[in-house]
C-alpha cells in the first residue's frame, strides 16, 4: 500500500476542514426553517390551554423568544460553538445528553440492519449479474421491486404478526430490551457491544433478539438498491478486459469472481452504502415508532411535533455531522480499496 | 507429425439483434509447433475472432457454429469449462490489445503473475513471487524487484504489455495467441515488444499466432502470412512472396493501401499518377519566398505542475504550407496541437496567427474570436468526437451556425457541400455516429472542419483509428482538400510514412522540444538526429527481399 498513514490522515483533515462551511449552513438553516414553521413554543409550553397571556410572554422571554432572529440566531450559533445544544422543553433535559443517550440505539439498529442487507444483497446481485436474464436474475429483481415497494411499518408489522404473535419466535417487540432484563454498564452504549465486554451472553443474546426484527424491517427496505448496484458493477467489471485476461490465463472461477471481479465491482457498492446507511439512519423513524426503538429519529420526531426548537436542531446538526463522517469514511475505503485514488 | 493446432472449417456466428451474423465462414488453417503464424486483415475480417475461437474466450453472443479446433489432435470447441481452463494459459495463452485495461486494476503485478502461475502449478506464495520476479526480469522490465508491488497504473503502456507477456508465458505454453499486441504502442515501443515476444517465442519453443492489421510487422515477424476478409481466408503464404507479389485482388489492395518508405498517396490509393511522378511525395509547390507567415510560434512552454508537457517550441508556417508533427506519445505533439488551435493555454509562449498574437486570448473565449473559424481541428478518435445524438448533418450543421450564422436554406446547402466534397454521400448525412462506419464518421469530422471556410487545419492523428484502405482514401481526400481550398496543414502523427507523403516539412519532437527539423524528403532519408534515425529504424517494413527477424 503505497498511502502512508500520515498522508491519510492529512487528507481526512482537508476533508474534514472543508465540510466545516456546509455544516454552518445546515446549522443557520435548520434554524431559520423552525422559525418559520407554524406553531408557538410559547404557547406550547405554557401552562396549558388557558394560560394567560402574560403567562406566556413570560415563557417567551424565559426562551429568549422575544429577541430579534438575528441575535437568536448568534446567541444559538455561540452555544453551539461551545458544545451545547440547549435544553429540551419535552425531556427537560440537555439535548446534547438526550442525543447521547439515544444515539447507540440508533446507529445499533442502523449498522445491523446494514449488515443483513450488504450480506443478502451482495450474494444477491452477484447472482444475477453472473447469468443476467436468467430465472435467478428474474428473481432477485422481483425480490428487490418488493422490498422497495412494501413501506416499512407494514413489512414491520408483518414481521411481528408472523414471528411474534403467530409464532412466538420473537420477544416483544418493545425496545432495545426485555424491561425486565437488567441492562449492561453503560460502557459504549452499544448493547451488543456491552454485554459482550462484560461476558454476559444470555444477555446479548436477549438484546440480539429484540434487534433482529426491527433490523430485518429496515434491511429489507434497502436491500434493493444495493442489489441493483452490485448487480450493475458486477456486469460491467465482468466484461471488461482484465476478466478476459483471467480467464485466458486459466485461473479458477472462484478467483475470477470473487478476486477480479467483486474487489473490482465493490467500489460503487462502498459509495452507495454509505448513502444508504446516513438515509436510514435519519428515515427509521418509522421503525424505530413501529417497535418502540429509543432512538435518535423518533426523539426528534417527537421534538417537533411540540414544536421543541433545540432537539430537532441538534438532531440535524447531528444528522449533517454524521452524513460528513460517513461520507470521510466511505472516502478513505476508496483510498484503500482503489490504489488508483489519488491521495491529493 | 501432426501440427500443434489445426482448424478445420471453422465458422463462428455471432448472435445480434438484427439476427445472426456469420463472423467466420468456413476457414482451414495449421500452426506447427513453434511456428509463427501472422494473420492480417482489416477490421471485421475476423482475424480476432479466430483467436477468441481458438481459446474459446468468446463474448456470450458469439457461438462456434461448426467445424473442428484440434489443439494437440483434441477438439477444443467440445472441451468443457473446466477442461477449457486446464488449458488456458498452461497449454494456449492470449496476449491482448490495450494492455493497459487488460490487466487488474487493483492488483499488484506481482500479485497478478503469480495468480497465473498458481492457477497450474503447486507453490507457495514465496515461490511463486520468486518465480514472478524471475518473468519480469525475463521480459526485460527495469527494476523488476519494485516493479512487482507496483499496480498497472504506475507502468507506461509499453511496460504493461511486457506484463502481460511475462503472464502469457508464465506456465510455459505451447501456444500464444498474440491479437494486436502493438496497437496503440509507439513504434520504437513496438519494436521491442515485438522484438522480445518472438525471443521469448523462439527461446521456449512456443508457436505464436500474430494477429495484426500492419503488413509490415506480419513480415517482419512471421514465418508464414494468411489474409482474412469478411470472415474467409483469402491467401496463404511466406510474408516475401505474398507481399511482393499478392494474388488474390484483396491482398493486393491491401498490400497498396499499406504506407511503406518509398509510397505516395497515389499509390496507396491505386492510382496512376499522370506524367512527372517521379518525385515521391511533392504535394504541394512551395509558395513564394516572403509570403507572411500564417502561423508563427515562439517559445512555446505548457506545464502541468512541474512538469513541461511543451517545452519551448517554435515553429512557422505561410499560408497553405503543411507541417508534419512526429514524436512518441509524451513527445509533447498532442499538446502543441491543442495550445495552436486554442483549446488549451500556454503556460508561457506567443502564437502568433496572420500576424495577431492569440496565444494571450484564453482557450475559454476564443470560440468568440473571429479567428476560430480560420483555425479548425480534426480529432483523432472518430467515435468519441462525436456527439452520438446528432446526426451527420447536426454535427457538421452546429458549428457552422456558430460560426458563420448562416441559416435554413444556405446552412442546408453548406452543409451538403462539404459533406459531398468529404465524400459523404447525401444518403448517408441524416444518419447517426453508429449507424455509420468509421471511415464515413472520419469523413463528417473533415466535412465539420473545412465547412466553415478554414485557412489552417490541424489534423491529430486523424487516421490512426482507421484501417489502411480506408485511411489511404483519407489520406488522399486531405490532400485534394488541401490543394483545393490552399489550406495549410499542421499535421499529428506518430506514423512516420504517412507523414512524409502529407507534410513538406516536418519537426520531430522528443519531451516537448524540437530535435529536428527540416523537409520531409531529406529528413526522412538522412535524419541527422539520433533519435530521428531511432524512431524511423523502429518502423517495420515489408520489402520482398528483407531478411526475417524470427524465421519459423
Amino acid at each position: 500500500m503505497r498511502t502512508s498513514l500520515g498522508a491519510t490522515t492529512g487528507r481526512a483533515a482537508r476533508r474534514l476542514l472543508s465540510s466545516a462551511p456546509a455544516l454552518i449552513g445546515v446549522l443557520v438553516f435548520t434554524f431559520l426553517l423552525m422559525r418559520v414553521l407554524p406553531g408557538d413554543p410559547a404557547v406550547f409550553f405554557a401552562s396549558g390551554p388557558n394560560a394567560g397571556q402574560a403567562e406566556i410572554e413570560a415563557v417567551r422571554k424565559q426562551m429568549g423568544l422575544d429577541r430579534p432572529i438575528p441575535e437568536q440566531l448568534l446567541r444559538y450559533l455561540g452555544d453551539v460553538g461551545t458544545g451545547q445544544l440547549g435544553r429540551s422543553m419535552t425531556t427537560g433535559q440537555p439535548v446534547m445528553k438526550d442525543l447521547r443517550e439515544r444515539l447507540p440505539a440508533s446507529l445499533e439498529l442502523t449498522f445491523a440492519a446494514l449488515l443483513i442487507a450488504l450480506t443478502l444483497s451482495i450474494p444477491l446481485g452477484i447472482l444475477a449479474a453472473l447469468r443476467p436474464g436468467s430465472a435467478v436474475d428474474h428473481g432477485v429483481r422481483l425480490l428487490c421491486s418488493l422490498g422497495v415497494c412494501v413501506p416499512t411499518f407494514v413489512s414491520g408489522l408483518l414481521l411481528i404478526y408472523v414471528f411474534y404473535y403467530l409464532l412466538g419466535f420473537a420477544p416483544d417487540p418493545t425496545g432495545r430490551l426485555d424491561v425486565f432484563a437488567a441492562a449492561p454498564p453503560g460502557i459504549t452504549g452499544f448493547l451488543l457491544i456491552d454485554f459482550a465486554l462484560t461476558g454476559d451472553w444470555e444477555g446479548w443474546r436477549a438484546a440480539a433478539a429484540q434487534l433482529v426484527l426491527p433490523a430485518v424491517t429496515m434491511a429489507l427496505f434497502v436491500i434493493a438498491p444495493l442489489a441493483r448496484i452490485t448487480r450493475a458493477s458486477m456486469l460491467a467489471v465482468l466484461g471488461s478486459d482484465f476478466i478476459r485476461t483471467a480467464r485466458s490465463l486459466g485461473l479458477s472461477r472462484t478467483q475470477i469472481v470473487v478476486t477480479y471481479a467483486l474487489r473490482n465491482a465493490i467500489l460503487p457498492v462502498l459509495t452507495i452504502a454509505g448513502i444508504v446507511f446516513s438515509t436510514m439512519l435519519g428515515a427509521n423513524v418509522l421503525v424505530e415508532k413501529v417497535f418502540s426503538w429509543p432512538g435518535v429519529a423518533s426523539y426528534a420526531l417527537d421534538a417537533l411535533l411540540s414544536s421543541d426548537y433545540a432537539p430537532v436542531q441538534g438532531f440535524v446538526l447531528l444528522m449533517a455531522v454524521i452524513f460528513v463522517a460517513v461520507n470521510l469514511v466511505v472516502d478513505l475505503l476508496y483510498g484503500l480499496a482503489d490504489p488508483r485514488v489519488s491521495i491529493s | 507429425m501432426s501440427p500443434l493446432l489445426r482448424i478445420e472449417n471453422l465458422s463462428v456466428t455471432f448472435a445480434t439483434r438484427a439476427g445472426p451474423i456469420e463472423a467466420l465462414r468456413g476457414i482451414d488453417l495449421t500452426v506447427g509447433a513453434g511456428q509463427t503464424l501472422g494473420i492480417v486483415g482489416e477490421s471485421g475480417s475476423g482475424k480476432s475472432v479466430t483467436a477468441f475461437a481458438t481459446t474459446r474466450l468468446l463474448d456470450r453472443a458469439g457461438r462456434i457454429a461448426g467445424g473442428r479446433i484440434l489443439f494437440k489432435g483434441q477438439d477444443v470447441s467440445r472441451l468443457s469449462g473446466k477442461e477449457m481452463q486446464a488449458l488456458h494459459g498452461a497449454a494456449i495463452s492470449m496476449i491482448f490489445q490495450n494492455p493497459r485495461a487488460a490487466l487488474n486494476p487493483i492488483r499488484t503485478v506481482g500479485l497478478q503473475l503469480a495468480d497465473a502461475l498458481r492457477a497450474h502449478r503447486d507453490l507457495s506464495a514465496a515461490a511463486a513471487r520468486a518465480r514472478a520476479l524471475d518473468l519480469l526480469k525475463a521480459v526485460l522490465i527495469r527494476d523488476p524487484e519494485r516493479r512487482l508491488d507496483a499496480y498497472p497504473h504506475e507502468l507506461s503502456g509499453g511496460m504493461c504489455q511486457r506484463v502481460m507477456i511475462a503472464l502469457a508465458v508464465a506456465c510455459e505454453p505451447a501456444l500464444l495467441i498474440a491479437d494486436e499486441p502493438t496497437t496503440g504502442l509507439d513504434v520504437t515501443t513496438q519494436k521491442t515488444v515485438m522484438d522480445l515476444l518472438a525471443r521469448i517465442a523462439a527461446e521456449r519453443g512456443m508457436a505464436m499466432i500474430l494477429i495484426t492489421h500492419d503488413l509490415g510487422l506480419a513480415a517482419k515477424y512471421c514465418g508464414r502470412v494468411v489474409v482474412m476478409e469478411r470472415g474467409r481466408l483469402v491467401e496463404e503464404a511466406a510474408p516475401g512472396r505474398l507481399f511482393a507479389h499478392p494474388q488474390h485482388a484483396y491482398t493486393k489492395r491491401l498490400v497498396a493501401a499499406s504506407p511503406t518508405p518509398n509510397s505516395t498517396l497515389a499509390d496507396l490509393v491505386g492510382e496512376t499518377r499522370p506524367a512527372g511522378s517521379g518525385i515521391p511525395a511533392a504535394p504541394h509547390p512551395a509558395p513564394p519566398r516572403g509570403t507572411a507567415l500564417l502561423l508563427e510560434v515562439q517559445d512555446l512552454v505548457k506545464r502541468y505542475g512541474n512538469a513541461a508537457a511543451v517545452d519551448g517550441i517554435s515553429l512557422r508556417m505561410r499560408p497553405g504550407e503543411s507541417l508534419g508533427l512526429v514524436g512518441e506519445s509524451g513527445s509533447g505533439k498532442s499538446t502543441t496541437s491543442r495550445l495552436i488551435c486554442r483549446l488549451i493555454d500556454p503556460s508561457e509562449g506567443t502564437i502568433l496567427f496572420d500576424g495577431q498574437s492569440i496565444g494571450d486570448v484564453p482557450a475559454r473565449d476564443f470560440h468568440r474570436s473571429e479567428l476560430r473559424r480560420a483555425i479548425q481541428i480534426v480529432f483523432q478518435d472518430p467515435n468519441d468526437s462525436l456527439n452520438p445524438r446528432f446526426s451527420a448533418f447536426d454535427s457538421i450543421a452546429q458549428p457552422l451556425k456558430r460560426l458563420t450564422g448562416l441559416r435554413g436554406a444556405a446552412l442546408r446547402a453548406r452543409v451538403m457541400e462539404s459533406a459531398e466534397r468529404s465524400g459523404l454521400g447525401p444518403d448517408l448525412i441524416d444518419r447517426f455516429p453508429h449507424q455509420l462506419s468509421g471511415g464515413q464518421k472520419a469523413r463528417i469530422g473533415i466535412a465539420r472542419a473545412i465547412a466553415v471556410r478554414p485557412r489552417f487545419l490541424i489534423l491529430d492523428e486523424p487516421t490512426a483509428a482507421l484501417d489502411v484502405s480506408v485511411q489511404a482514401m483519407i489520406l488522399h481526400l486531405l490532400d485534394l482538400l488541401r490543394r483545393e481550398d490552399d489550406l495549410a496543414f499542421l499535421f499529428v502523427s506518430h506514423d512516420l510514412n504517412v507523414v512524409r507523403m502529407m507534410c513538406e516539412r516536418t519537426i520531430v519532437l522528443q519531451n516537448g522540444r524540437v530535435v529536428e527539423e527540416g523537409a520531409s524528403e531529406t529528413l526522412f532519408a538522412r535524419p541527422q538526429s539520433a533519435y530521428a534515425r531511432e524512431l524511423l529504424a523502429a518502423i517495420p517494413h515489408f520489402d520482398p527481399g528483407a531478411p526475417l527477424a524470427a524465421t519459423a
